[in-house]
């Protein structure tokens, strides 16, 4: 039954068959290259379209419960570990974009929340989020989405434990140590407010990333249908030991959205590349980016910024090794 | 005269509600000043913690939203 769920909802591998069955009565050889490729690319954008659309839509339903300033005052009532792990958890289901990051920062510093409180949320905001869960779940199958989302909710917690107990309060701007706390009253939702948020949310998001996704299911396409399986089994898979760490430092400065990276995941790991490797590469392209790391050296010194860089990093190395060793108990 | 500001880190979101902010004034054709604040240190005193907001009159209308022009047309009737 569960993978009824698994291949045929999630993963709606019907429709591959549907578009095969299409493609060869209007005379395109599915099992060429061209066709293949073809297949591939029909039924990915397809399917992650349709995936995103619901999944975005369930997902702002559920976020609009949860605004920072409503995780800030959840979070001033916890403290030592316990902050942290709540932290990362409501990182997974409050509303987040980089640009949006330092305000956050300074309401939760105002507040008096903890730096490294603080640094959980950051760092498992981007990395793991409900979509992510429910996407990995219909391309990998639900044992490897669970051990992606608790290992990035553990990188999370370690991540800011370790820049609280370097007590780096000094490394961080001025003007966001100064900040007076304000705390605005919030306004009352409708169940139609809720709906209406959701539905525009979807749109917004859909609009940013379709193009990502076109690139990524492009790239993925080509991935599975011209590289040979041999080169990547010889850089990306068991022949190249140090596969996990030039896919975490190729995809540290790039920023994609994971609906984008998720077909190159795909097609990689089909053509013999370590589990490990194409997860570590996911979690570097969106939990750190360029553009994020430029918004956050505005409240941050370089060295804090540079130690959160390189936990995130080395972080993301050792999630990746830890899923190649135990590969073979999760596909 | 009203005073309108928009807050943003300079994200295309913010820069969206700016333009849409600029459309709603001339089509309401009130007499206002439309402010873009993008220095944090401003917005942190507002105590806004999703952006991009905005603000008539000092006074905080939205936050975190990209809104319409025409949801913005209603604040500065």
């Amino acid at each position: 039954m569960w993978i009824f769920i698994q291949d045929q909802i999630l993963g709606m591998k019907w429709l591959n068959v549907m578009i095969g069955n299409l493609l060869t009565t209007l005379g395109i050889d599915t099992t060429g290259r061209i066709g293949g490729s073809i297949q591939f690319f029909i039924y990915d954008v397809i399917k992650i379209v349709v995936l995103l659309c619901t999944l975005i839509f369930m997902i702002s339903y559920i976020q609009s419960h949860f605004p920072p300033e409503r995780t800030k005052k959840i979070l001033g009532r916890f403290h030592g570990i316990g902050a942290n792990i709540l932290a990362a958890l409501l990182g997974t289901v409050t509303p987040f974009c980089s640009c949006s990051s330092i305000p956050l920062f300074i309401g939760f510093t105002s507040a008096g929340l903890p730096l490294g409180v603080t640094f959980s949320f950051l760092i498992s905001s981007p990395m793991v989020d409900l979509g992510s869960l429910v996407l990995l779940m219909s391309i990998f199958g639900a044992k490897v989405a669970i051990v992606y989302v608790v290992l990035g909710l553990v990188i999370a917690v370690l991540g800011g434990t370790l820049i609280e107990k370097l007590h780096m309060e000094n490394q961080v701007e001025e003007f966001i140590r100064n900040a007076r706390q304000i705390d605005l009253p919030q306004e009352e939702l409708t169940v139609k407010d809720r709906m209406k948020y959701a539905a525009e949310q979807v749109v917004e998001t859909f609009k940013k990333v379709f193009r990502y996704i076109i690139i990524g299911v492009g790239i993925g396409a080509f991935i599975h249908n011209w590289i040979p399986e041999e080169w990547i089994v010889q850089f990306l898979g068991t022949g190249n030991p140090f596969g996990v760490i030039i896919a975490t430092i190729a995809g540290v400065p790039m920023y994609a959205d994971i609906f984008g990276c998720i077909p190159i995941a795909e097609a990689l790991l089909a053509k013999g590349a370590k589990l490990g490797v194409v997860l570590s590469f996911m979690m570097g392209v969106t939990t750190l980016s360029l553009p994020s790391m430029v918004m956050l050296k505005k409240a941050v010194k370089p060295k804090l910024l540079g130690i959160f860089i390189a936990i995130c990093t080395v972080g993301i190395i050792i999630v990746g090794y830890f899923f190649n060793a135990i590969q073979f108990l999760l596909v | 005269m009203m005073n309108v500001k928009v807050l943003g880190g300079g994200c295309s979101k913010c820069e969206t509600l700016l333009a849409n902010t600029k459309e709603a004034v001339a089509k309401v054709g009130v007499e206002a000043e439309v402010e873009y604040i993008t220095d944090f240190a401003v917005i942190a005193g507002y105590g806004i913690m999703s952006t991009p907001a905005l603000i008539v009159d000092e006074k905080i209308v939205s936050m975190g939203k990209v809104l319409k022009s025409s949801e913005i047309e209603k604040f500065l009737q």
